[in-house]
């Protein structure tokens, strides 16, 4: 009886991108490369004011100054930055006035990405922006949520809109001297999605961003700014997706998060840009900057990210806890396959009295990948009572990949308390070969067991999001068993 | 055509370098419930994994027809598809995943397999409850995680679920009995009974003679040193309680 059923091998990493697909669509670029006439070049495009034009400058010259971080696990060629493209943008949305003058092609694209435009076609109670390459193509329900005087719109517009909200809170929570990515992107940023919630109001819907790289060799730097002004409720999340090129392509993000006094907000992500092919050709560098600020006493950020995507990820995101009461959470389920590298976590600063923070990490790796958990608790002399739960667990399918959990943990309050657990774990061929004889196939025992392994962080996703999850889960883990 | 469900023709079986089963025949025809017995070590285990299609065993020769198919070279889901079920003596746990989703998960493959509709969400639930009231299982067991923290006993409550549920042709109970209070076993063995029709049969893989008190095999199979030393009726069960396997070497 020689079948080799059982147990996962190293062989056979066939893993199939569904949206590695290319819109052939006109578009307009900045010259490749980066230099201060770049950056006045996208300063231009969008009609920027002085001040904001001032600060990517400042941001460049700085950046020029700095070093690319290389503390990670991450293993990846030198990245030449001035073969990139830093601006490009499907030609006719410049003068765009509504959506029915999106180009069909762009609708086609979203459509084969299952986010329907049209905002007759809309699940109810999803409002979505969409970032296509660098330029935000239109964000559906505006004119709903207005009612309730949230803000919901591409980050161009609200600079042209509401200059005095993002200037007072724009680099606020993630300076532009922060670090090496973030920095770059203030210098380069072309667009992204902003969303002010004003007092007392419980946004009426899930707010939604989906990003999308298209054009080759495009470097995409979205910023995303959220306020969450007091006692505001907000739930918030973003899908991203890339074609598949055999190219890597760089997307430095940054996102920030303001939380007033009473204030909660909800950030979700489905992360699922092109990893790259069995063999670790192409695929997205992903190097994002997130951080949450807890700045208002009893206020509340929570992180939960599902990341299946990027050749490389590295990506922290955080929660300041400043205000009183505060907390901060960070679930994340991290699936790296083939050759992916994943180095992400997140840093929880306990600032304030009383504060809380809890940390799920779910990592499963499989193929040739490394699957790294990096997170920093610290407790500051004057967090009095705060607390920190963490959870790092690790699923190995394969023999031949890795994952490592690295805690950095510090308490300087006697009365604060810290707890770490963590777990590493292989799917046993007793709990396969039990989910066979009971008539599953070897993926969708996989599949069950991975679910299953991630539940927690599952359940913390909006409804509508937590079956896409799930199935995305299941389609980056196909072929990983021989 | 055999009118046997199970035919078993001179079956030789290896655990690595070791022969475990030497020359193995069994027949189980339909509507009937067989048991066997044994010492430890005699095979019996080996024989409910290989029929179950577990790849670490490897038949050297011989035969397993199965509804008239040779099974030798399926895999387990494919086995375990055609209408084998075999209940385990030790259940794994499966963190995260909860009775109600397994069998859902499961149900659902089989149908698929057998080109059936799965069933809607109010008429599985239905469904489950029913199989679930004859073995006193509650609403709150099934949601919970499958297996884990349960009882020796909650677990083989949890597998005698998945049978009733599954509805096989085939049952191989391996030391199903073992870790039951009295209760819980007649509840279990109730189960069985209810469950027994004219298209289906039961293998009962077993220590003690409590069990086959319950479910009166038709038949029981004395197994030893790998192969089937004698087969008669329940007098067999009482032999062996009386004077152990001994009299069999």
């Amino acid at each position: 009886m020689n079948k080799k059923i059982n147990k996962p091998t190293e062989e056979n990493f066939n893993n199939p991108y569904e949206f590695g697909f290319e819109t052939e669509i006109e578009s307009v670029f900045a010259p490749k490369g980066l230099n201060e006439d770049v950056i006045r070049f996208i300063s231009d495009k969008k009609e920027e004011p002085k001040w904001l034009l001032d600060w990517r400058l400042d941001s460049y010259k700085r950046w020029l100054k700095m070093k690319e971080p290389n503390w990670s696990s991450l293993r990846y060629p030198k990245i030449d930055y001035q073969d990139t493209y830093y601006f490009s943008a499907p030609k006719e949305t410049e003068k765009l006035k509504s959506l029915d003058e999106v180009d069909p092609k762009l609708i086609e694209t979203y459509n084969k990405l299952g986010i329907p435009l049209k905002e007759q076609e809309w699940l109810a109670g999803v409002a979505v922006d969409a970032v296509f390459d660098s330029v935000s193509l239109g964000t559906t329900f505006k004119e709903k949520l207005k009612e309730d005087g949230v803000i919901f719109c591409s980050f161009s517009e609200a600079v042209k809109e509401h200059p005095e909200i993002i200037k007072k809170y724009l680099g606020t929570v993630v300076p532009n001297s922060d670090n090496f990515f973030a920095t770059l992107n203030s210098a380069v940023f072309s667009d992204g999605s902003f969303v002010y919630i004003p007092p007392g109001v419980t946004c009426p819907m899930e707010l939604s961003t989906y990003f999308r790289i298209n054009a080759a060799g495009t470097g995409q730097f979205e910023r995303t700014l959220l306020i969450a002004d007091e006692d505001s409720y907000v739930s918030y999340l973003e899908g991203c997706t890339a074609p598949m090129r055999d190219e890597h392509q760089l997307h430095a993000a940054v996102v920030e998060l303001v939380a007033l006094k009473g204030a909660e907000i909800k950030y979700s992500t489905v992360q699922n840009w092109y990893p790259g092919d069995e063999n670790g050709k192409g695929g997205v560098y992903n190097f994002v900057t997130k951080r949450g600020d807890c700045r208002g006493d009893n206020s509340k950020i929570s992180w939960t990210q599902v990341e299946t995507g990027s050749a490389i990820t590295w990506k922290y995101p955080s929660c300041i806890l400043k205000g009183d009461n505060s907390s901060g959470e960070f679930h994340s389920i991290a699936i790296s396959n083939n050759y992916q590298q994943v180095d992400s976590g997140t840093k929880m600063l306990h600032l304030g009295k009383n504060t809380k923070s809890r940390i799920i990490s779910k990592g499963v790796s499989s193929g040739s990948s490394s699957n790294t958990y990096r997170g920093q608790v610290n407790i500051h002399p004057k967090s009095e009572n705060s607390r920190n739960f963490t959870q790092c667990d690790s699923l190995l399918l394969t023999g031949n990949c890795s994952a490592t959990t690295i805690p950095y943990v510090e308490s300087k309050n006697k009365t604060s308390t810290i707890e770490h657990e963590a777990t590493s774990s292989k799917i046993s061929e007793d709990q396969l070969f039990y989910c066979l004889q009971r008539g599953l196939n070897e993926e969708e025992a996989i599949a069950l067991i991975v679910n299953g392994f991630c539940k927690e962080v599952l359940q913390k996703l909006p409804m509508e999001f937590a079956v896409e999850a799930q199935k995305l889960l299941e389609i980056s883990l196909e072929g990983s068993v021989g | 055509m055999s009118g046997n469900l199970l035919e078993i023709n001179d079956l030789h079986v290896n655990a690595g370098e070791k022969e475990i089963l030497k020359g193995l025949n069994l027949s189980i025809p339909f509507n009937e419930i067989h048991a066997i017995m044994g010492p430890n070590g005699s095979g019996k285990s080996v024989l409910s994994n290989v029929l179950s299609g577990n790849e670490d065993y490897k038949v050297t020769s011989g035969q397993i027809i199965f509804k008239n198919e040779n099974i030798i070279e399926l895999k387990p889901n494919e086995i375990s598809n055609l209408g084998l079920f075999m209940a385990f003596q030790y259940p794994v746990e499966i963190p995260g995943v909860t009775l109600m989703n397994f069998l859902k998960t499961i149900h659902e493959a089989n149908r698929k397999a057998n080109g059936l509709e799965k069933l809607g969400p109010s008429d599985f639930l239905k469904y489950v409850r029913e199989k679930a009231k004859i073995l006193g299982i509650n609403d709150e067991v099934l949601k919970r995680q499958l297996n884990v923290g349960f009882s020796g006993g909650e677990k083989k409550r949890n597998e005698t679920l998945q049978l009733l549920v599954l509805d096989p042709v085939l049952t191989i109970l391996d030391e199903t009995d073992s870790g039951l209070d009295v209760d819980a076993l007649d509840i279990v063995s109730d189960g069985i009974v209810g469950m027994k029709n004219e298209e289906n049969s039961f293998l009962v893989i077993t220590h003690y003679k409590k069990l086959l008190d319950k479910l009166s095999p038709s038949k029981i199979h004395i197994l030893v040193d790998g192969r089937i030393v004698e087969s008669g009726g329940q007098d067999l069960a009482e032999k062996i309680e009386n004077n152990g396997f001994e009299s069999f070497n």
